[in-house]
């Protein structure tokens, strides 16, 4: 251990853990507004926002995240004058928000496709049995469906939001001093090459944090399903 | 058309330019492949062992480069290495060569751990739909441990484990887009001199995200392929 190496960037290190947390919460919060849409589209009737809803689910989840953080970063800064136009450039001039914004695009796609699966995967009896009972679709699909499909997609949005975490280090690429920026940094300024392994062991706590709590919240709320 | 103009072959297009990077996409996804197939049997088989050691081993295996981000790992190879193998080199000589480590083999190494990692997940699920009756009849007709593996279970592993490794794969092929951070000539990277040149990003990393996307469906079709080939041997239900 170097100490004076950790006196120095070790609170830094600190606030890029601080700024990977907001940037993967607020992300896959949005990206979770934006999956429900999404995943009903894709079993809309109509053709047309079912065909819009799987082209934009097929890019996000066809590319490599790091093309996509590009080609809005850099993208934007070709539509500058009409970004200014509209008095929109200031925000996409910042690339904490363009990561954001292009996280949030990418995981709606992949938890679009979680919640869908789970939808699916509730058996039709169950909402044979509600509309027996008088429910209306609406009720069918609000009360019955979603509440058991939303058991079903726990596991799977949990692993997503794992990989949104290893995802965001991308972010470090397009100049955001999240822990991997900061670590960088570190690194080039001291050589020391210890700062890339305490980077893991942070990454690695933060994934077997979410895991254990994730184990927790599935424990808990499935415990309607367990015979006692 | 402007635009199309810069995608040309030759001196002022930029077309040989991202293939060239597209085929060293190509050429790393599919050598790190094997070794990443290689290396995930080998750690679903230590998590199987009855040997504790083996168990804990392939346990912290793949916690650790299932909960690294990818790009770290490719950090920690690329420079770890670099650091690994100076002081090796220290040792058998003066310590005053210069050693480089490829960035292509740091990669390919990096990207097939953590290809591993997820693998033997894959390969250890496959492992338990492959129920007792199989060893015990392949013991009944006088195969040996190492016959009745593979005559009797890697065929249906294989059949078992391609759906989940043809997930890994895909996955393989977009994080190869890393390793243009660590000044691999990647196709994101040539894209990269591409845009700085042209001052064109949008479209340059637009038609990118097009090639990735090719690829992927490329890659779908063969797996289609392959997948109705390894189900050869099961009876088709009407």
């Amino acid at each position: 251990m170097n100490w004076d190496l950790l006196a120095n960037y070790g609170p830094r290190m600190l606030s890029g853990l601080a700024v990977t947390l907001q940037l993967v919460v607020i992300s896959v919060a949005i990206g979770a507004l934006l999956s429900v849409p999404l995943a009903l589209g894709r079993m809309s009737k109509r053709g047309w926002i079912r065909r819009f809803c799987f082209g934009y689910v097929y890019f996000f989840r066809g590319t490599p995240l790091l093309a996509q953080t590009f080609l809005v970063y850099y993208g934007a800064g070709q539509f500058r004058p009409e970004l200014q136009a509209i008095g929109l450039w200031w925000l996409f001039k910042d690339a904490f928000f363009c990561c954001v914004l292009t996280f949030s695009l990418n995981t709606a796609a992949y938890q679009a496709e979680i919640l869908r699966g789970a939808i699916l995967a509730v058996p039709r009896g169950q909402s044979e049995a509600a509309m027996s009972l008088g429910l209306s679709d609406r009720q069918v699909f609000r009360k019955i469906v979603l509440p058991q499909a939303f058991l079903i997609a726990l596991r799977p949005l949990g692993n997503e939001l794992i990989l949104m975490i290893k995802g965001s280090s991308v972010a470090a690429i397009v100049t955001v001093f999240d822990l991997m920026g900061v670590t960088r940094l570190a690194y080039s300024r001291s050589f020391d090459f210890q700062v890339y392994l305490w980077a893991a062991v942070l990454y690695l706590a933060m994934v077997e944090i979410i895991r254990r709590l994730w184990d927790k919240i599935e424990h808990r709320l499935t415990r309607h399903m367990r015979s006692a | 058309m402007d635009l199309l103009r810069l995608l040309s072959f030759g001196p002022d297009g930029w077309g040989d330019e991202l293939l060239a990077g597209t085929w060293l996409t190509i050429r790393l996804a599919i050598a790190t492949l094997p070794f990443g197939l290689a290396v995930g049997f080998v750690v679903a088989l230590a998590k199987r062992s009855e040997n504790r050691f083996a168990q804990t081993f392939g346990n912290i295996f793949t916690t650790v480069f299932r909960g690294l981000p990818e790009l770290l790992t490719i950090f920690i190879v690329y420079f770890g290495g670099q650091i690994l193998l100076q002081r090796i080199a220290g040792l058998l000589s003066d310590g005053t060569t210069a050693i480089e480590v490829s960035g292509f083999v740091a990669g390919m190494i990096a990207l097939g751990l953590v290809f591993s990692a997820y693998a033997s997940e894959v390969f250890l699920g496959a492992f338990r739909n492959i129920t007792r009756g199989q060893y015990e009849a392949a013991y009944a007709l006088g195969l040996r441990p190492a016959a009745t593996l593979r005559l009797v279970i890697i065929p249906q592993l294989v059949r078992l484990a391609l759906p989940g490794l043809a997930n890994l794969w895909l996955i393989l092929l977009k994080d190869t887009s890393l390793v243009s951070v660590i000044a691999l000539d990647d196709l994101l990277r040539m894209t990269g001199i591409a845009v700085r040149v042209t001052k064109e990003p949008f479209f340059f990393f637009g038609i990118a995200c097009l090639i990735y996307l090719a690829m992927s469906i490329i890659s779908s079709f063969g797996i289609g392929a392959i997948e109705r080939w390894s189900n050869r041997g099961l009876r088709k239900t009407a």
